[in-house]
């Protein structure tokens, strides 16, 4: 088992690394207030790309409605925030669980019934769940004007800062990971590569459907949360159905089944788009959505398997197990 | 009464025209298995050529018509053959998101300053409203003209399907491509036809839009994409009867909570049917419950 500790070693050295340089970035000036903003809205996404990997990357769940559950994330745990106003820690923390456990009941909610259909007809009743939350969410402040409907909320405390972010971001890969190397997470592979087979040995695939959705949704949910003491404007649009294309796009390109992709992608697609944005400059500005299509049809006509296929590196990577015969085997999500 | 009338009415004109974009989900989703998301921006493409054709370019009406379905069968099949045809043996999901990625490409290219613009713009009418009264209830021109057109549509597309050697192919293809390939079908050329077949009629949809509710820009084809691939899953999707039962229906519950409840709540509520129809009949209006194979 030394490969093990190795590997836990060298990503507790690197996330050191990581926060010391980024600390230093921003000392010296390098890392400027915008290019912060864009990193911890990267490492938000990660949060809320790891629940729809969860879902769809390993469990096989079709969700296209996962900024819904963001959305709702984002809105009740600001609405948390800006009741309680009064911006300290504790407050904050709160408002993050209100707003996890608020997503999470929801997901139940939804999930009662509509996991019961299967591949397509799931995604398109997810889609469909996706735009009535918008609506909702454009026409709350009919029910509650502090949600502040089609013109976006504001007044939420920014308390969430970039250790807060990096934290939640680090629990939230470290959670998903021992998750998925649960017998849990098997089970859930098993489902996704034959839910019939799965049925079949004994095991009863809804249960653990159910689980792994409201788990992931509640990630989203999370995601949500943090993203609303972060960014002081919360508008509908920010989590229509549009943007669930982007959590699908991140879990797709960086390979169906690979933490480490679904990690990597999300930090890398947030900085592409705003990349762009200064790559191009402002006479090639529209051109933007252009080539972030383009590379998206290109990624998948190149490397259809995704960036990282099913592949983990360093600390995500599945333990060794003693199989009955002695010989060690490898569980790895293929 | 005249009022719920004249909303069944303007239901059933929007409805045909969700139901030309759901023939072309229904029928691309039959044969090849994928969500053509990209189909409901071949929509907005044929709604701007069909513009251009009768406000620039001088066409009679009919004819810029037919000029968009030639244009957006061409496009349809360049589609399938660029981000599709290399991704039939991929995982599902793989194509889906080529799909989606060309869905942007074509909302976004289309935005840009020397293609359309990213602003709406307001279509002159190339004929001129006019409206009969027949009991009370108002019927114009542009609602019977769509109801014609529309129904000869379809009635052409069940000639094609039922009656003609490409049709029996596309109905063999989508039965299993294996053995249809194995009784000499060409695989690769029945799926472009369809390709080619549906984005026509997705043109046609996009010109009669655009003539009934006269502003388009390059984002449009989005929601009515969306719901009319809403429409071809709560009918039943694959099947072509569905599609035209959901549309119909879509276009119903739409125009109803526009007149009645409220035009914030349009596609909360067209969506919330959706989900609960789903939920008691998992494959649509139409669909047959499929048994699990091992």
């Amino acid at each position: 088992m030394g490969s093990k500790n190795k590997h836990l070693i060298s990503s507790i050295a690197g996330v050191i690394i990581f926060y010391v340089l980024v600390k230093a970035a921003i000392v010296t000036g390098l890392l400027n207030p915008y290019w912060q903003r864009v990193l911890d809205q990267s490492m938000i996404y990660v949060i809320g790309a790891l629940g729809l990997s969860l879902i769809f990357g390993f469990t096989g769940q079709f969700s296209i409605g996962h900024a819904a559950f963001y959305g709702l994330g984002a809105y009740s745990a600001g609405l948390t925030g800006k009741m309680l106003g009064t911006g300290g820690i504790p407050s904050f923390l709160l408002a993050l669980l209100v707003g996890t456990l608020f997503t999470a009941l929801v997901a139940y909610l939804i999930g009662k019934p509509v996991l019961r259909l299967q591949s397509d007809y799931l995604g398109i009743a997810t889609l469909g769940f996706g735009v009535i939350v918008k609506v909702a969410l454009d026409n709350g402040n009919r029910l509650i004007p502090e949600l502040g409907g089609a013109t976006g909320m504001t007044g939420v405390p920014q308390v969430a800062t970039f250790e807060w972010v990096l934290l939640f971001t680090l629990l939230a890969i470290i959670i998903s990971r021992n998750f998925l190397h649960s017998t849990y997470g098997r089970v859930c592979t098993s489902i996704r590569e034959d839910e019939i087979a799965t049925k079949a040995v004994g095991i009863n695939p809804a249960k653990y459907k159910m689980l792994v959705f409201v788990f992931g949704c509640a990630l989203a949910g999370l995601a949500g949360a943090i993203y609303a003491h972060r960014y002081p404007f919360l508008h509908p649009s920010s989590f229509d159905f549009l943007q669930s294309f982007n959590f699908l796009i991140i879990v797709v390109a960086g390979g169906m089944g690979s933490l480490t992709g679904t990690v990597v992608t999300a930090v890398g697609w947030v900085f592409l788009q705003e990349g762009l944005r200064f790559m191009l400059g402002e006479a090639f500005m529209d051109w933007r959505g252009v080539i972030y299509a383009l590379l998206l049809i290109i990624l998948v006509l190149v490397r259809r398997q995704g960036l990282f296929g099913n592949k983990e590196i360093g600390f995500l990577t599945p333990q060794a197990v003693l199989t009955k015969g002695g010989k060690q085997n490898v569980t790895s999500q293929s | 009464m005249e009022f719920f009338l004249e909303q069944v009415i303007n239901g059933i004109q929007l409805g045909l025209v969700y139901a030309l974009i759901a023939l072309g989900y229904t029928m691309v989703y039959g044969i090849v298995k994928l969500i053509n998301f990209a189909h409901g921006d071949v929509f907005m493409v044929g709604a701007f050529v069909g513009y251009f054709g009768f406000t620039y370019w001088g066409l009679p009406w009919p004819l810029a018509i037919i000029v968009a379905m030639v244009f957006c069968a061409i496009l349809g099949m360049v589609i399938e053959r660029i981000a599709y045809r290399p991704l039939r043996y991929a995982p599902r999901m793989i194509a889906l998101i080529s799909a989606i990625g060309v869905s942007f490409f074509l909302e976004y290219f289309c935005s840009l300053k020397f293609m359309f613009g990213p602003n709406y713009r307001v279509v002159q009418r190339p004929l001129p409203e006019i409206s009969w009264q027949i009991g009370g209830v108002t019927i114009t021109n542009i609602q019977l003209l769509i109801l014609v057109t529309v129904i000869c549509m379809l009635i052409l597309l069940l000639w094609i399907v039922h009656r003609t050697k490409i049709g029996a192919a596309m109905r063999t293809v989508s039965f299993d491509h294996d053995a249809a390939r194995l009784m000499g079908v060409n695989v690769d050329r029945t799926i472009s036809f369809t390709f080619a077949l549906g984005s026509a009629m997705a043109a046609m949809g996009g010109v009669l839009y655009a003539i009934a509710y006269p502003q388009i820009q390059p984002f449009m084809g989005i929601m009515p994409g969306l719901k009319a691939f809403t429409a071809a899953v709560l009918g039943g999707i694959g099947l072509i009867p569905g599609a035209v039962l959901g549309a119909l229906i879509m276009g119903q519950v739409e125009t109803m909570t526009v007149a009645f409840i409220s035009s914030q709540l349009r596609d909360a509520i067209a969506f919330a049917i959706l989900i609960i129809v789903l939920l008691f009949k998992p494959t649509g209006i139409l669909g047959r419950t499929e048994t699990e194979k091992v």
